[in-house]
């Protein structure tokens, strides 16, 4: 049995990559279901014609010439029978292509024939995070959030990409294939989820320093949850009502984080940073970095580039007792 | 071995009837150069014999002492060892940059290296294997054997040949140098815009990397002509288009490969020069540039280029198989269509780089199609080589064993290729560590493994003397297995989710233990490469001699001596099969009347193979290095300022007019 485990690990690999919440084999969308079909379909007509073609490779190997044999001689029956396999061979390869090619134009086909949905976005690429816009036909309906998107279950979703400064890449495995985010193009995407759960996204596109912490979330929920989720986002921040949140929002608006954050329903109005009108209702900050909790939280401030180098958001000079107070400011903004 | 030619063999070849005997031939009723009356006070190889006529060719054709001389040096064989000695010092820098971000990537979060260094890693990395190594290793080897393939006596433009090798040096050293120096390109080795731009990439690290493609360019497009000409008209007598190695073959394709590809690339990162420079906006979208011009700009070279590490691999591969299984190629001119075939289609792939950017579907459709059909020619190789070995005799010696290597490794990546073929597939895996684990199969399947081969193939006619095959066993042993478990876990983890070029990963992505495991196969892989570095240096002083044609092989550079002498033959061989030295077992056919005392080479015609002139190659000259100098200064001021091109060029017109400058003596008057 012993000898047996380091086996049975290596032959159930690739069953691991069958689960997850950024993997191309668990296919939670109609997208990402045809497409994983398609890749084992791929698989195994492919996986067939390299053991056929390592069969022959190792029976050509045997010695069918005698020691002392002329290297120019050939046989002209050894010839033609060789010619004929290899004829064979050939033409059996033209098909298999033909095959894949077909099977792919018909997965291109319905892949990227968008229906429509209930729902856009517009989702904006940029160092290294992702601003995300809820669109509406009602100007007082549309919303700005990063780097968490909820969608309703089993409706199609379409997603406008573009890219505020440099090539990004839209790519949640679970749900569809991914998407370039280009400075001057838009591009759209479709996704679509079966089931409720938590997917997860990550820049595909090399993007620069920080581009290994360039994720996402997508969630997807019931219909009703999600209308919940929607209208809760669309409001502005509630004021805090404890003195000790209430001196975070001070320190807050006091200090330049306001130049860059948005917070609505308080002065702080930029917008080249995250809108954190609803931070503490995330579940990751710094871009699927680290998990909101208030400790967290306090880290990212203190020190942004130690947990992520090269970010864009400078060390701001903090007294001690002003981190606490801010950072429970920002786990309450749910 | 070497006899006169007989009247037998001169049936065969009758155009060669005029240098061996002086009389008339060739196209009845035209004259030709090679006609012209031997000078009477020359010396020529058919009035002296044996050692006395070595002496004096190798007297003619050598390289003189002293460090000036060493710089001086045309001959191919001394540009080529230098060539291929400076692309494996890079393989191995790459390789120990590949090994760091390993190491980096064993576990999450590991602090190892941050982000800086690690992105500067990778960059070094894809540069070093693509352009530093990739390409020059396959000229490098055009360079040496492709005139003692032909049977001449150098390559064609010896001094351009001797310019492009400085070039390649100084532009190589210029980037680790730069590296060295914590200034090293950190935007990848495709240096995508608008992140290798002017506003995202500020201070001179994209700069570092455009200019070193305009090095290894230049130095890249200069062999590849150099070899073409080499191939077209310096062929031995009677060695016609279907008597032409196939390596030589493979090498030529290669070549007109890189003369149409690399073009693409110098115009792409000489944009992103001026973008970064001069202040135009080529590239800039608010400007009305546009991103993705740059894209189809380095594809439309990019993907040629995975061919052009290929090709000369097939030719090594042609090469073994032929030797090693005893028999001579089966579906000789299958083999050579393919080749030609897939240097054509070569150029019709490379929007399968940007499927995910969003291009018309249709469009990204047809070149689908095209990256699929490009099967078709890969599969005739690869069915031919098996023929070959399948009707032979195969001998199994280290090289013959890394060809098979190949095969296991190299057609499980064609395979995956397939995949990334396809637009929708190609959506889920494209860069990811799938697509690593593809091209890495493809790339070390296809081009490193053909060229350890290659290297146990050639070594004793590079050195004289043979290579443990003790040694080579093992390594090749420990280097098959250890480059599938690096690489063939990266398939998994790529399709689990993790992109490329990320330095690290966070723990609860799951993807810890297939890193580990491809962290341990990459060093047990580099350490096969520690293996066979030693087993290089070791043999090389200490290898039992190995003579002129140790493998009992039937290319003509097995006719020459072990390591060749400077004028390769002591006379010009005539051919009469593709396998010369299996056809003549004994003696080799050859022509006399070259001059002795000049550097004088055949010019043969270019389909026949019929001698046609007899025309001298040119001396030793320094200016082709001063030449390299004087490049090198005008293209790395010009990555400061503008002003380069002004006060670069003179030095520059110097040197040309040096390199250039009539010589009365030996080349042109006699």
């Amino acid at each position: 049995m012993k000898r047996v485990a380091p086996l049975l690990f290596i032959v159930t690999l690739p069953l691991a990559g069958c689960q997850g919440w950024q993997s191309a084999l668990d296919a939670q969308g109609p997208a990402a279901s045809a497409l994983a079909g398609m890749f084992w379909i791929f698989v195994s007509v492919l996986g067939t014609v390299w053991l056929l073609t390592m069969a022959a490779l190792l029976l050509s190997l045997r010695r069918r010439r005698p020691a002392h044999a002329d290297p120019l001689a050939t046989d002209p029956r050894t010839e033609r029978r060789m010619t004929i396999t290899i004829s064979i061979a050939i033409g059996l390869t033209l098909v298999t292509v033909i095959g894949l090619t077909g099977l792919s134009y018909a997965a291109q086909k319905a892949l990227f024939s968008h229906k429509d949905g209930a729902l856009t976005l517009m989702v904006t690429g940029q160092q290294w995070w992702w601003k995300i816009t809820y669109e509406d036909e009602q100007p007082s309906r549309v919303f700005t959030t990063a780097n968490e998107i909820h969608i309703p279950v089993g409706e199609p979703v379409l997603i406008k990409l573009e890219a505020s400064d440099v090539i990004h890449s839209f790519w949640v495995p679970n749900l569809t294939g991914k998407m370039d985010a280009i400075p001057g193009r838009q591009n759209q995407l479709q996704i679509q989820a079966d089931r409720p759960g938590v997917y997860r996204g990550q820049c595909a596109e090399f993007c620069g320093l920080q581009h290994a912490h360039m994720g996402m979330l997508i969630i997807a929920e019931a219909k009703d949850d999600f209308e919940r989720w929607r209208s809760h986002q669309i409001s502005s921040a509630i004021p805090p009502d404890d003195p000790e949140r209430q001196r975070g929002m001070e320190v807050f608006l006091s200090k330049p984080c306001v130049m860059c954050h948005q917070v609505r329903g308080t002065d702080a109005g930029g917008k080249v940073a995250p809108d954190l009108t609803h931070v503490g209702s995330r579940r990751y900050i710094g871009a699927g970095t680290l998990e909101t909790t208030r400790g967290n939280i306090a880290a990212w401030i203190i020190d942004p580039h130690g947990v992520k180098p090269g970010v864009n958001m400078p060390t701001i000079q903090l007294e001690p007792d002003e981190v606490q107070p801010l950072a429970r400011y920002l786990e309450g903004l749910k | 071995m070497t006899k006169a030619i007989t009247p037998h063999e001169l049936d065969a070849v009758p155009e060669v009837t005029r240098l061996a005997t002086g009389e008339r031939g060739g196209v009845p009723g035209v004259k030709s150069e090679a006609d012209r009356p031997a000078d009477p006070h020359e010396l020529r190889d058919d009035q002296v014999d044996g050692p006395e006529l070595t002496a004096r060719l190798a007297r003619t054709w050598g390289t003189e002492k002293g460090l000036i001389g060493v710089l001086s040096t045309v001959d191919h064989k001394v540009i080529g060892r230098r060539y291929i000695i400076t692309a494996i010092i890079f393989l191995f820098l790459g390789g120990l940059s590949a090994v760091v971000m390993r190491l980096q990537l064993a576990q999450p979060e590991n602090s190892l290296v941050g982000p800086d260094l690690y992105n500067q890693l990778f960059t070094m990395h894809g540069t070093t294997m693509m352009f530093l190594f990739g390409v020059p290793i396959g000229e490098a080897f055009a360079v040496y054997l492709v005139p003692l393939m032909v049977g001449t006596r150098n390559i064609a433009f010896p001094r351009l040949n001797a310019f492009s090798y400085y070039v390649y040096l100084f532009g190589g050293f210029m980037i680790w140098v730069a590296f060295m120096l914590n200034i090293g390109p950190d935007v990848g080795w495709f240096a995508y815009v608008p992140l290798s731009g002017p506003e995202f990439s500020p201070g001179k690290r994209a700069d570092v990397w455009a200019q070193m493609i305009t090095f290894t360019e230049v130095s890249g497009i200069a062999v590849a002509i150099s070899i073409v000409v080499t191939v077209f008209k310096l062929r031995a007598p009677g060695m016609t288009l279907d008597r032409i190695p196939l390596f030589v073959w493979a090498e030529l394709i290669n070549s007109f490969v890189i003369i149409f590809a690399l073009p693409a690339v110098v115009t792409a990162s000489a944009f992103l020069l001026m973008d970064r420079l001069v202040g135009t906006h080529i590239f800039n979208p608010a400007e009305g540039g546009d991103a993705l011009l740059y894209q189809h700009l380095f594809w439309f070279f990019g993907h040629p280029e995975v061919y052009i590490i290929f090709l000369p691999a097939t030719g090594w591969v042609s090469a073994i198989v032929v030797t090693f299984a005893r028999r001579q190629a089966f579906g000789y001119i299958a083999l050579v269509l393919s080749l030609i075939a897939t240097g054509f289609l070569s150029f019709g792939l490379w929007v399968h780089h940007m499927f995910t950017t969003g291009l018309p579907q249709l469009g990204a459709s047809f070149f689908t199609a095209s990256s699929m059909l490009i099967a078709i020619p890969n599969g005739i190789q690869i069915f031919c080589w098996i023929a070959t070995l399948w009707d032979g005799r195969p001998v199994f010696r280290t090289p013959l064993l890394f060809v098979i290597g190949f095969f296991f490794i190299f057609v499980a990546g064609g395979l995956s290729g397939i995949m990334l073929a396809s637009v929708p597939l190609d959506s889920q895996v494209h860069d990811t560590f799938f697509v690593v684990a593809h091209f890495h199969y493809v790339l070390i399947g296809g081009n490193v493994f053909p060229l350890i081969g290659a290297i146990y193939y050639w070594f004793p006619k590079f050195t004289g003397r043979m290579m443990s095959e003790r040694l080579g066993k093992w390594h090749f042993g420990l280097a098959f297995i250890s480059f599938n478990v690096a690489f063939f876990p990266m398939h998994i983890t790529g399709l689990m989710g993790m992109p490329r070029r990320v330095y690290t990963y966070l723990p609860e992505m799951g993807w810890a233990n297939l890193n580990l495991i491809s962290t341990i196969g990459a060093l047990v892989f580099f350490g096969s490469f520690v293996l066979f570095l030693y087993n290089i240096l070791s043999s090389a002083r200490r290898g039992p001699l190995a003579g002129p044609n140790p493998w009992n092989a039937g290319t003509l550079e097995w006719a020459s001596a072990s390591p060749p002498m400077p004028q390769n033959f002591d006379r010009i061989p005539v051919v009469t099969n593709r396998e010369p030295l299996w056809a003549h077992r004994e003696a080799l056919p050859v022509v006399a009347g070259l001059s002795v005392e000049n550097r004088e080479q055949i010019v043969s015609t270019v389909t026949a193979g019929r001698a046609d002139l007899r025309e001298t190659t040119p001396e030793p000259s320094i200016w082709p290095f001063l030449a390299a100098v004087a490049t090198t200064i005008l293209f790395i001021g010009s990555m400061f300022t503008p002003w380069a091109f002004v006060w670069g060029t003179p030095p520059l017109a110097l040197a040309l007019i040096g390199w250039f400058w009539p010589k009365p003596s030996t080349e042109d008057e006699r």
